[in-house]
């Protein structure tokens, strides 16, 4: 299709226009506002004792989630490619459930099983809160970030096959001298690519947390709910600069997953 | 976060069950069993259970309130804006960035990611630093309706450009200039050769963005402004009636929610099988 100069150029306007109002100049407001009294005041923003503790509270859930998710996540991987039953396709669908479900229902589900009342609610009478604390939060987060892994190394499981398992168990090999001497080399970046996107989604995740999280500044609070709750205290300067290093930390995300994947596709 | 559907290669038969070095056994199977249900299907079978708390009218009382109504309403009137716009505008979008050559387009391509990089929050402040209180434009739409829609707009701009590309790129121009050569005009060719192989992309696209929107929570908190019957939507309904402890209705408007991203889902996937087919049958 030859189409004439006028017309491409309006395409390309409208486009561009299009991205400009939406994500551009929100993007260069934000950046503005933040720094607008300076890089020093941003840098006291995030250094405030609440901001502290929210960077280190969002990062031991981090620390808590990635090793579970990588353990289950392999296993669950595994089972579902090298192993042959009845009813994979359901469990390819549950793996999958996680990216439908809204993260308020997630955090009303949560609550309705590790809630004081719910179908577990008798853990808490034994002194183990679940929800309105740490676990629930990282329950939580785990349920938002369970398919990044499964997906990710799923199909590098079926690309290597089984021949070389194979061949290092005719060899002598045990299960586990398989696993970590053959198949984990082979799933590395496909396993790094998961482990990437598990640790910025769990950075981020906002609305399954605030369910079950008590949110009080210093105690309970990630740095998502910190930049909603200094908005919702009039402090907008404060959530601009969160949002702003929240912001950095996708950004780098973004270019470590550019480069992991030519890794993954030159492998 | 961006999920593309992976091909399924089918696995290899060799009729064993478990018996692969590679393989982790039942062991293994009943350990990934167990943690998917704790984790995903006993909370939702919780959810689903709760709801009928109060019986099958109790669940019907709370989804048809007047209250409840009027969310799904905004809910639903915002999402199926948002699909729409970005309909049109990710098809233009990843028409330009094909089909088009200028400067700074690899800067444009990034660009359409970072949406599902940032978190839902971060998206609502970007938006608000700009269209909200104290805007640097003196442009100020927050807690209106136009406001919910750019907010899922911003979160769902990927959607539609990422379904869209991978198709285009693979086109083959060639029929393009013959039909050209034959006579057909810029429309005609558009009409009738290049949308309909692209339809089935756009309109999975849109579906899967007007799933996201209907589900939307975090990009919407702070610029949506909560007002009830005109800018709530589903999601901070649902929160509302949990901290007012009203757990089963907030669990039925959560059942709603979730068969409806269920049904959208399940409807792009047979739209999507059948398009394949008949694309199959036309070769």
């Amino acid at each position: 299709m030859k189409i004439g100069l006028p017309v491409k150029l309006s395409l390309r306007a409208a486009a561009l226009l299009y991205l400009a109002v939406l994500v551009l100049f929100p993007l260069g407001a934000i950046l503005y506002r933040t720094f607008e009294n300076g890089f020093l005041e941003f840098w006291g923003l995030i250094t405030t004792p609440a901001a502290q503790s929210a960077l280190q509270l969002s990062l031991l859930i981090v620390a808590i989630v990635v090793p579970l998710n990588v353990v289950f996540g392999v296993i669950t991987a595994l089972a579902l490619v090298r192993g042959r039953f009845r009813g994979k396709g359901i469990v390819e669908a549950i793996v999958d459930l996680p990216f439908a479900v809204s993260p308020i229902v997630i955090g009303v589900a949560l609550i309705l099983l590790w809630g004081a009342n719910g179908w577990f609610g008798g853990l808490e009478s034994l002194g183990f809160t679940v929800i309105f604390a740490l676990p629930g939060m990282v329950i939580a987060t785990i349920f938002v970030t369970l398919p990044f892994v499964v997906r990710e190394v799923e199909p590098v499981l079926y690309e290597i096959g089984e021949e070389q398992e194979e061949a290092a168990s005719t060899l002598g090999a045990s299960s586990l001298q398989t696993f970590f001497r053959i198949t984990l080399p082979a799933i590395r970046w496909g396993l790094t690519y998961g482990i990437v996107l598990t640790v910025a989604r769990s950075l981020g995740e906002f609305g399954a947390v605030i369910m079950v999280s008590t949110n009080l500044p210093g105690i309970s609070q990630t740095l998502t709910l910190l930049v909603s709750s200094r908005y919702e205290d009039f402090n907008q300067q404060g959530a601009y600069a969160a949002s702003t290093l929240l912001m950095a930390i996708a950004v780098i995300v973004l270019l470590l997953m550019t480069a992991l994947d030519k890794k993954r596709t030159n492998q | 976060m961006a999920t593309e559907p992976k091909n399924r290669h089918p696995a290899p038969t060799t009729g064993r069950k478990f018996r692969g070095p590679g393989s982790v056994g039942p062991l293994g199977l009943g350990v990934a069993v167990l943690w998917l249900s704790v984790i995903v299907l006993l909370p939702l079978a919780a959810l689903t259970v709760t709801s009928f708390d109060a019986g099958l009218g109790g669940f019907w009382d709370a989804v048809t309130s007047p209250r409840a109504l009027a969310t799904f309403k905004v809910t639903l009137e915002v999402s199926a804006a948002a699909a729409v716009i970005n309909l049109v505008f990710g098809t233009l979008i990843a028409w330009v960035l094909v089909r088009d050559e200028f400067p700074g387009k690899r800067f444009v391509n990034a660009i359409i990611d970072l949406p599902f990089a940032l978190p839902t929050i971060v998206a609502s402040l970007v938006l608000l630093s700009l269209y909200g209180p104290g805007s640097p434009i003196g442009l100020v739409f927050n807690a209106t309706k136009p406001a919910v829609v750019v907010a899922l707009l911003f979160v769902t701009l990927p959607f539609v450009v990422r379904a869209v590309q991978p198709v285009l790129i693979e086109l083959d121009r060639e029929v393009e200039e013959a039909a050209a050569s034959l006579g057909a005009n810029n429309w005609t060719i558009f009409r009738s050769i290049v949308l309909p192989v692209l339809l089935p992309a756009i309109l999975s696209g849109a579906g899967l963005a007007f799933a996201r929107a209907i589900g939307e929570f975090g990009s919407v908190v702070l610029i949506g402004g909560n007002i009830p019957g005109e800018t709530q939507i589903a999601s901070q309904y649902i929160r509302e009636l949990i901290e007012y402890d009203q757990a089963t209705e907030a669990a039925a408007i959560s059942v709603v929610l979730l068969a409806l991203a269920f049904v959208v889902l399940f409807v792009l996937r047979i739209v999507g099988n059948r398009l394949a087919r008949r694309e199959e049958q036309i070769r």
